[in-house]
């Protein structure tokens, strides 16, 4: 299967500071591929610099072509759909009005309508408080709504930045179900940080290990679960 | 009583100049978190050119949306070419630039259209409506037609995609691109707003306070003080808060300072709501995070 | 040393110590003493009057820098406290009969008073709201001067008259001279002043106040009281030079106090260089004659040129904010320092 996305020696910058040196990461089409590794390694950033929110060097190419796009708004056009750390969510604004800004670089308005169908199929709770403002849903339905935006894109890729960060187990549990569901079913690629490995490498078919910037071990997740050495050294279980 | 109504209600009449205007200003804040300085002057200039227009044989009405589309297209420019290269600038720069902005429309509406005052005839001729004698029919004009600004802006925002767009766009930039808006061009959008409704806001105070290159700086101050008094962060606020000022201002004027001093008023109420409650009546308390 | 060309994402100001060595410094001082004090004996009279006010301005925009460049508050309204100084001099002056000279002191510390307590609820506002309460008053005072319950004291819409003083002790000066260096006098004074106060701690409490006001209160510095005294400072220095007014021009009148007064004074700072003591002289030099050479057009193409000053003004804010924001000084500086590190090379290659 052709690589939906993939980089070669990735740089990113904040600033005068380097913060990843040659990044060499890759997601197949349909597949779910996940970014591991400690605080500061280097995930989220590569996140960032894959939709051009900070500057960065070397080859991305989406799609089987070289992405020549450099602002966040049109790489968000080709189909990249990102939910960032911290949710992102217009928290003034309703949950519908944050799923109808999810849509809004479609053409196709016809479909959308739909979507939301789709989205409220997933996610129920968010159709139940849709005229709510964002600011005020709890933790874990902010994240399901920043979920639901992304997907209101009709992404080829979606982007997640610390999916479980802050929630209850129980709700991320839940997430990550519907996250395979969506991709089985939407056949959505996904590329996810995550700082649970364990939760990341059940949901992924692929991962890769980050350590200051740089790519450690790369292989099916199977693989890196199941090497114990890998485990106890890098992802520390 | 009479004497009272009648004062309340060509308060309101101006009220409305200083709603609109406020709301301008608002909408620049909310985007931006910075208050346009020039608006008055732009609302100036904008008048001059409608002034032009009618001069010229134009219909008042033709006029005054011509003067509205120009204005659009004049404060989209004004963003691009003159705001957006100071997008990272610090406060005092900018204020700095705005004064400069200022200062370049009043000195090019005296250069064009000189320093002697004109009369700016209102769309709103003859007796007064309905035969009530609490209100011109020019008040009773610019009230209505304050209402239609108002009513449209509010629809705009609340059920357009692009209203939409802008407003998340204001309120958050950075989730904005992540969702394919250009938030740059939201700006310039939301410039070309502000300066259109600025436009109104002139050609219905200019068959009031005559047409000078001088006439807004005044009204501008009674719009920040508006703007202030509802809440600098909230429009509708800072439009109610226009309402108030207008009201307040002309009965102040009539029954205890005296007409000369009313601009000292306005400043009364800038510094005392920014001391009191600088949030104002409807907006949000600052937080400052150390 | 900083370009002079910057991005505007910055104000890059000049740090506090001589940024040029000492022989220049002292070089050009020297000159200025000279030129200074020569000058009433070449220029004419309205001439000599002209310098005067230049004088009298960069006091004006000594207090203004020293707030706004300094001390990072923004001040739209400093023409109001030139205009408070004035009419205190000309009141006490046309009503009380006290001798000019003793006017000045007294309109500074009326404006001090004036400015602390304006300060003291401004600072809790942030510099944009600043802004807009010092806007507001540049555009309320002249109604207020005009205003006819105040007319025995003001003298309303006409204003009021003072005599021109002659030279004391019978020195053989024509007044204009004699004012000229009263002017002199009072200039170096408040220059001393100030150089002195930026200097010390308290100048480096103001500037931290600018750069990091958080770090500066866990410092110790007392932020509320710094700003405040500040801002009175501030309004001291146009006090005394709305006093020196009245007096050097022998006249008030509301007409002269308006919101193009204040605007000048923020355009002769930036014109001159932000926090830049000496670059108060050329602002002050432009503001005194850039209108009246607008005037002289005039003569030539008409009323139109009355509309010059502004659009000059209003182009060379945002150009020099674009270009060079630390203005002519800054671009001075950046001279010499280039100069300097050209003969260095040389010597050594």
């Amino acid at each position: 299967m052709a690589a939906l996305l993939e980089t070669r020696g990735l740089k990113a910058f904040y600033g005068p500071v380097q913060v990843l040196h040659g990044l060499d990461i890759s997601v197949e089409e349909g597949g779910i591929t996940a970014l591991l590794g400690a605080n500061g390694a280097g995930k989220t950033t590569a996140l960032r610099a894959l939709c051009a929110m900070i500057p960065s060097q070397g080859a991305i190419h989406f799609g089987g072509a070289a992405m020549k796009a450099r602002r966040t708004e049109d790489i968000v056009r080709l189909g990249i759909a990102h939910v960032p750390d911290g949710r992102g969510t217009f928290v003034d604004l309703t949950v519908e009005e944050n799923l109808r800004l999810g849509a809004y670089a479609r053409s196709d308005r016809s479909a959308v309508a739909g979507d939301f169908a789709r989205v409220y199929g997933y996610f129920p709770r968010l159709e139940e408080r849709r005229r709510q403002q964002a600011g005020t849903l709890s933790g874990g339905e902010q994240q399901m709504l920043a979920i639901s935006r992304a997907l209101m894109l009709r992404p080829r890729l979606l982007l997640l930045d610390e999916p479980s960060f802050g929630l209850a187990p129980i709700i991320v549990k839940d997430i990550f179900r519907i996250l395979r569901a969506i991709n089985r079913e939407d056949r959505v690629s996904m590329l996810i940080v995550e700082q649970n490995a364990n939760l990341a490498l059940d949901l992924a078919d692929h991962a890769f290990l980050i350590e200051t910037g740089r790519v450690a071990i790369g292989g099916p997740a199977e693989a890196i679960k199941s090497d114990d050495s890998v485990r106890r050294s890098y992802l520390g279980y | 009583m009479n004497a009272l109504l009648h004062q309340i209600f060509s308060g309101l009449a101006m009220g409305g100049v200083y709603a609109i205007l406020a709301l301008a200003l608002v909408m620049i804040y909310q985007a931006t978190q910075l208050v346009n300085f020039a608006q008055g002057e732009m609302a100036m200039f904008s008048t001059y050119i409608a002034w032009e227009l009618v001069d010229s044989g134009m219909p008042y009405w033709a006029a005054f949306a011509l003067t509205i589309a120009l204005s659009f297209i004049g404060g989209m420019a004004i963003e691009r070419l003159v705001i957006r290269p100071f997008a990272n600038a610090p406060v005092l720069t900018i204020v700095i630039v705005f004064i400069g902005l200022l200062l370049i429309f009043n000195s090019v509406a005296g250069w064009r259209y000189s320093y002697t005052i004109k009369t700016f005839d209102s769309p709103f001729p003859g007796r007064p409506w309905f035969g009530n004698k609490y209100m011109s029919a020019h008040e009773s004009g610019a009230i209505l037609v304050t209402f239609a600004v108002l009513a449209l802006v509010y629809a705009f925002f609340r059920f357009t995609p692009l209203g939409l767009a802008m407003r998340a766009a204001a309120q958050n930039p950075v989730s904005s691109r992540l969702v394919g808006i250009r938030v740059g061009r939201m700006l310039a959008i939301g410039w070309g707003l502000a300066a259109a409704i600025g436009a109104v806001a002139g050609m219905m105070a200019a068959p009031v306070v005559y047409l000078d290159p001088n006439m807004m700086s005044g009204i501008l101050l009674y719009a920040f003080a508006g703007a202030v008094l509802g809440g600098i962060d909230n429009p509708w606020g800072a439009a109610l808060g226009g309402f108030m000022v207008g009201v307040f201002e002309n009965l102040a004027g009539a029954y205890v300072v005296g007409p000369e001093i009313k601009l000292s008023v306005a400043l009364v109420i800038i510094v005392g709501v920014l001391v009191v409650r600088p949030s104002g009546l409807f907006g949000r308390t600052l937080v400052t995070r150390v | 040393m900083e370009s002079a060309i910057e991005k505007p994402s910055a104000i890059r100001v000049a740090p506090i110590e001589a940024a040029a060595p000492q022989r220049w410094r002292a070089l050009a001082f020297g000159l200025f003493g000279v030129v200074a004090l020569g000058l009433p004996f070449v220029a004419s009279g309205y001439h000599l009057f002209q310098f005067s006010q230049v004088l009298i301005y960069a006091i004006a925009l000594l207090g203004l820098n020293l707030l706004t460049g300094y001390n990072g508050q923004i001040s739209l309204g400093h023409g109001a406290f030139y205009a408070i100084g004035g009419y205190a001099s000309a009141i006490l002056i046309n009503k009380f009969g006290v001798p000019y000279g003793a006017t000045i002191p007294v309109a500074g510390l009326v404006c001090f008073g004036a400015g602390f307590l304006f300060g003291l609820p401004a600072l809790r506002l942030g510099g944009l709201y600043l802004a807009l309460a010092t806007f507001a008053l540049a555009v309320a005072t002249p109604q207020l001067l005009n205003f006819k319950g105040f007319d025995a004291w003001t003298g309303g819409s006409q204003g009021l008259q003072l005599g021109k003083p002659h030279a004391p002790l019978g020195l053989p000066l024509t007044p204009d001279q004699w004012l000229y260096f009263l002017c002199l006098a009072v200039a170096a004074l408040m220059f001393w002043a100030a150089i002195n106060l930026v200097r010390g701690r308290v100048g480096r409490a103001i500037v931290a106040i600018r750069d990091h006001p958080i770090a500066a209160e866990t410092m110790g510095v007392n932020i509320s009281f710094t700003k405040a005294m500040c801002f009175g400072i501030s309004a001291l220095y146009a006090g005394v030079a709305g006093a020196l007014g009245s007096i050097v021009v022998g006249f008030v009148s509301p007409d002269s106090f308006g919101l193009f007064l204040s605007l000048s004074f923020l355009v002769g700072i930036v014109v001159g260089g932000l926090a830049s003591i000496s670059g108060v002289l050329f602002g002050a030099l432009f503001i005194e004659f850039v209108p009246n050479y607008s005037d002289q057009l005039s003569d030539l193409f008409g009323e139109s040129a009355k509309a010059l000053p502004g659009a000059i003004y209003g182009a060379l804010l945002i150009g020099l904010m674009y270009v060079a924001p630390t203005g002519v000084a800054g671009a001075i500086r950046t001279a010499t320092a280039l100069l300097t590190r050209l003969s260095q090379r040389t010597k050594r290659g």
